[in-house]
């Protein structure tokens, strides 16, 4: 195993990155010979119209799907495929396109299961909540209790998540990834859905989740204003191609980017 | 121990020779020194501080304040929500004889930038990035600000700017200080040379109308009035509060602060705004005060609950309550009840009273003050009637708060009580209730023309409220003396009366009522978002807006029974069944402080609303049945936007005024 951490990379160096990823489902060519990087303590979008490959990309990165083709290098080591359970352990999270949250737990319960690769003491100490596992629950609560003051939603702590509009349970779900306390994060469309003031609120999480503990972050977003804000980096996929790569400002001229969102004549 | 020798520092005083809140705090670090001053719930865990501790902390701060150039005379802004080290603020600057000049932390940048100009305020003490970045938004425009200082760090990191200091930073530097011998005596001897007719604080009044006036109060205003109110209701250390009111706010300034001070009483401070209930069911306060506004959302609360609630509950609720309305106010107020309505009412206690006060946190009240306006009595009986101390106030920041309250045991729901100790009351030949108190203020800061208009030579202050001395001796407040008309046929207008018989109902949010000088009254209606909001999903009404709920046809059907209820009720009153509401409209957005619609405390504010739906306004005397209209919204952050509607104008059924003698049938 590579003896790297997020920690021994430095600020602007790669934390990770996928070359020539190619990943198709029967005939459909779901992602074609993709290849970028992610450098550390940036915020990186992908962006691009519906179908363009966005949300197979980030399953491709924490393991849910295997490429066909290509390498994924993370914290300098180089694979073939991701497994989710490795992608967690070594400090990959993220959050989902459609809310997956333990709907009939509370939201404390909630961003407490985000934190469960960090226990340690096995089954038996933790049915008597004795000793060790007392002060590791203890331990545990107080990251979780930050993590809940840290995103403002300390009038939910106990609301079960099903209860909680929409645009809470995509905080509720924020905090579980962050509870893992990741090097990297995954935000697949974190404000789809929201009004606005939903998404001016999530934005500043995202940015301060960044520069407060230096989470380096991929995200998926449509909504063009906030992606143009909030990014260092952007990627623009349409029908699983990279069609640009760069500054904000660079990709909004690009010819490509504006052919692929609102259409060419043919 | 260390704390134990900061104490026995000093000279004792004698009590009555106090003036000032900081020689409170150095009382109370002695005397109460091991008793809770304040707690503040963080991290999902009360954390509380001794008077002791907290004598240290606004020390280490206040010595740090000092060593960053605080001086006598100048002022400190506090902006942000109850939290304790921004009530730590006051007591720090006090004790350098500097002014805390409190501001609504939800103004939006314009508003506070002319408080922050006017008050000429050379540092700033703001809780979190949201207030800072208001704070800097200004820039250069405040030329007095030289230090702006926080107390939450969060998303402060990469603000590189000189005159940003941590809380913590000020308290450390202050704790160097006190490494030499003399600066804790210094600091002392200071508290103590202070007087009495020192400016103590300026709190900007959010006002009807016109632009804020900076209230000058003195140590003199405040510690009397905290003394004496204390007195009135029996407080000592052991009651617990929670602070959840703007600090800008008089009443929250004399009730956190003044009467903790010098009662020495425990002051909590919530873990959010938004978890206020949750944490008031914790603490369980002995002192509740709140604006009618808040009593208003509880019931809408409780009511909405008990819709959802099953058959069984929903009939118990409802029969208790009725027995409550019938004979809980005077069980309250120790009048004569027949032993088997005791009983019933005590097994309502067991039932339905004692969990609902529970619910809300009401258990161990033993005060409950509503001020702020006039609340509508429907709602003053409902609390009451289950057994909640709840008493009116009338007060206003120029008094320092108390004008008058209603003394234990005479309580009406119309009247708001008999003159506070200490105060004269007088009513003007013009009908305006006139006082005057220990409390009453200095000036309006830099203001010399206001303060003349407000307060005579001998010191009778003008209150603008139209009211009278009732045959008990009680004042009875009218309205607003601007705002009571005539329609044209000379039957009498009171807006406010009429509004809060609506407002009685929980789908009714806010009503606004129009009619001086008109043919007849015309009411603009805001509808409750949770109530009807609630009523609309178990009655499958979708909705995909406020405004679209607002517009329904549903909506305005219920709206119009609410109104012909109010009706009903208005034509069995000789004086008021000439002013029934004869037309109505329910508005498309709600009523909100941010569009200058409301004020800070959330009082309406009636002129600027009719200058703004002036159309809306004529569409209901001209008879049309809808209207177009276009309004601009402003973000809390300053940047505008609009929302358009047309909205349906509506008839209601007015009743023939019931003669008494029919009534008493």
């Amino acid at each position: 195993m590579s003896a790297r951490t997020a920690a021994d990379i430095a600020v602007g160096e790669d934390l990770l990155h996928v070359d020539d990823i190619s990943l198709s489902f029967g005939g459909v060519k779901a992602i074609q010979n993709i290849s970028f990087n992610i450098v550390k303590g940036e915020i990186r979008a992908i962006i691009g119209p519906n179908g363009a490959g966005k949300t197979s990309m980030l399953n491709v990165i924490n393991g849910f799907y295997h490429p066909q083709e290509g390498t994924i290098t993370f914290l300098g080591e180089e694979r073939r495929k991701m497994r989710p359970y490795r992608a967690a352990s070594q400090g990959i999270s993220r959050t989902f396109q459609n809310v997956a949250l333990f709907t009939g737990m509370s939201t404390l319960d909630n961003i407490m299961a985000g934190r469960s690769l960090k226990m340690h003491r096995n089954f038996f100490w933790q049915m008597f909540r004795y000793g060790p596992a007392l002060n590791e629950e203890i331990e545990h609560r107080r990251a979780v209790e930050e993590i809940i003051d840290f995103l403002e939603i300390e009038h939910i702590r106990k609301t079960p998540v099903g209860q909680l509009p929409y645009g809470l349970q995509k905080r509720v779900e924020l905090g579980r990834a962050l509870a893992a306390e990741p090097s990297l994060l995954l935000l697949d469309e974190p404000m789809a859905g929201m009004n606005l003031e939903e998404k001016e609120d999530m934005s500043r999480f995202v940015i301060d989740v960044n520069q407060q503990f230096g989470t380096t972050i991929a995200l998926i977003e449509h909504d063009m204003g906030v992606v143009m804000d909030l990014a260092d980096r952007i990627v623009v996929m349409d029908y699983g191609k990279k069609i640009a790569d760069g500054m904000p400002k660079d990709v909004q001229s690009d010819q490509n980017v504006i052919d692929a969102y609102l259409g060419v004549a043919h | 121990m260390s704390a134990d020798k900061s104490a026995a520092r000093g000279e004792v005083r004698s009590i009555d020779s106090l003036v000032t809140f900081p020689q409170y705090l150095l009382l109370n670090a002695r005397r109460f020194a091991t008793r809770p001053a304040m707690r503040h719930k963080n991290y999902g865990i009360w954390q509380s501080w001794t008077w002791l501790q907290m004598h240290e902390e606004i020390r280490a701060f206040s010595l740090g304040l000092k060593e960053l150039g605080l001086d006598k005379g100048q002022k400190i802004a506090i902006i942000g929500a109850n939290r304790p080290r921004l009530y730590w603020t006051f007591c720090a600057a006090q004790a350098l004889g500097a002014v805390p000049v409190p501001i609504y932390s939800d103004s939006i940048a314009e508003e506070m930038e002319y408080v922050l100009e006017h008050a000429e305020t050379v540092m700033a003490v703001c809780q979190d990035q949201e207030q800072i970045d208001k704070v800097l938004s200004m820039g250069k425009k405040l030329k007095t600000l030289k230090t702006i200082i926080y107390d939450e760090p969060r998303g402060m990191r990469d603000y590189d700017l000189d005159e940003l200091r941590s809380f913590e930073d000020v308290q450390k530097l202050g704790e160097k200080t006190l490494g030499s011998k003399d600066a804790a005596d210094e600091w002392e001897k200071n508290i103590y040379q202070a007087k009495g007719d020192d400016l103590a604080v300026m709190l900007y009044t959010s006002g009807t109308t016109g632009r804020p006036k900076g209230v000058m109060l003195s140590n003199d205003n405040m510690v009397k009035t905290a003394i004496s109110a204390n007195e009135f209701d029996h407080f000592d250390e052991t009651e617990q509060i929670v602070a959840y009111l703007p600090l800008a706010w008089v009443g929250d300034h004399v009730f956190s602060y003044g009467q903790a001070f010098t009662a020495g009483y425990c002051v909590c401070c919530p873990e959010s705004a938004e978890t206020v209930n949750e944490d008031r069911r914790e603490i369980a306060p002995t002192y509740f005060f709140a604006p009618p506004r808040v009593f208003e959302i509880m019931l809408t609360a409780i009511m909405v609950r008990m819709e959802d609630a099953g058959t069984f509950k929903k009939k118990m609720f409802h029969y208790f309550l009725d027995h409550a309305s019938k004979v809980g106010e005077k069980i309250l107020n120790g009048e004569k009840v027949a032993v088997f309505d005791r009983i019933k009412y005590f097994i309502g206690e067991l039932m339905v009273y004692g969990p609902l006060k529970n619910r809300l946190g009401f258990t161990n009240v033993k005060v409950g003050y509503t001020a702020g306006e006039a609340i509508g009595p429907e709602i003053f009986r409902f609390y009451r009637s289950l057994g909640i101390n709840l008493k009116q106030l009338y007060g206003q920041t120029e008094a320092s708060v108390y004008i008058s309250a209603q003394p234990d045991g005479e309580i009406r729901a119309e009247t708001v009580g008999r003159p506070s100790p200490g105060v004269e009351i007088e009513i003007a030949d013009s009908g305006e209730v006139m006082y005057r108190s220990p409390g009453v203020f200095v000036g309006y800061y830099k203001n010399e023309k206001s303060t003349k208009e407000t307060k005579t030579k001998d010191g009778w202050v003008h209150t603008g409220d139209a009211g009278f001395i009732d045959d008990n001796g009680h004042l009875r407040i009218i309205d607003r003396a601007k705002d009571v008309g005539k329609l044209i046929d000379g039957s009498m207008f009171a807006p406010k009366y009429i509004e809060n018989k609506l407002k009685f109902f929980p789908n009714v949010k806010e009503a606004v009522a129009f009619g001086d000088g008109r043919e007849f009254v015309g009411v603009i209606v805001n509808i409750d978002l949770t109530s009807v909001g609630n009523w609309a999903e178990r009655n499958n009404i979708a909705y995909a807006s406020y405004q679209e709920l607002a517009a329904h046809p549903q909506v305005y059907k219920m709206m119009a029974e609410h109104i012909e209820q109010v009706n009903r009720d208005l034509s069995g009153e000789e004086m008021m069944a000439g002013a029934q509401i004869s037309r109505f409209l329910v508005l498309h957005k709600e009523l909100d402080a941010d569009d200058g619609e409301l004020t800070r405390t959330l009082k309406v504010r009636r002129n600027f609303i009719s200058e703004r739906y002036a159309p809306l306004i004529e569409a209901i005397y001209d008879g049309s049945t809808e209207k177009y209209v276009d309004t601009e919204v402003i973000f809390e952050d300053g940047r505008k936007g609009s929302i358009s509607a047309t909205v349906e104008v509506r008839d209601v059924k007015v009743f023939a005024p019931v003669s008494h003698k029919e009534a008493a049938e």
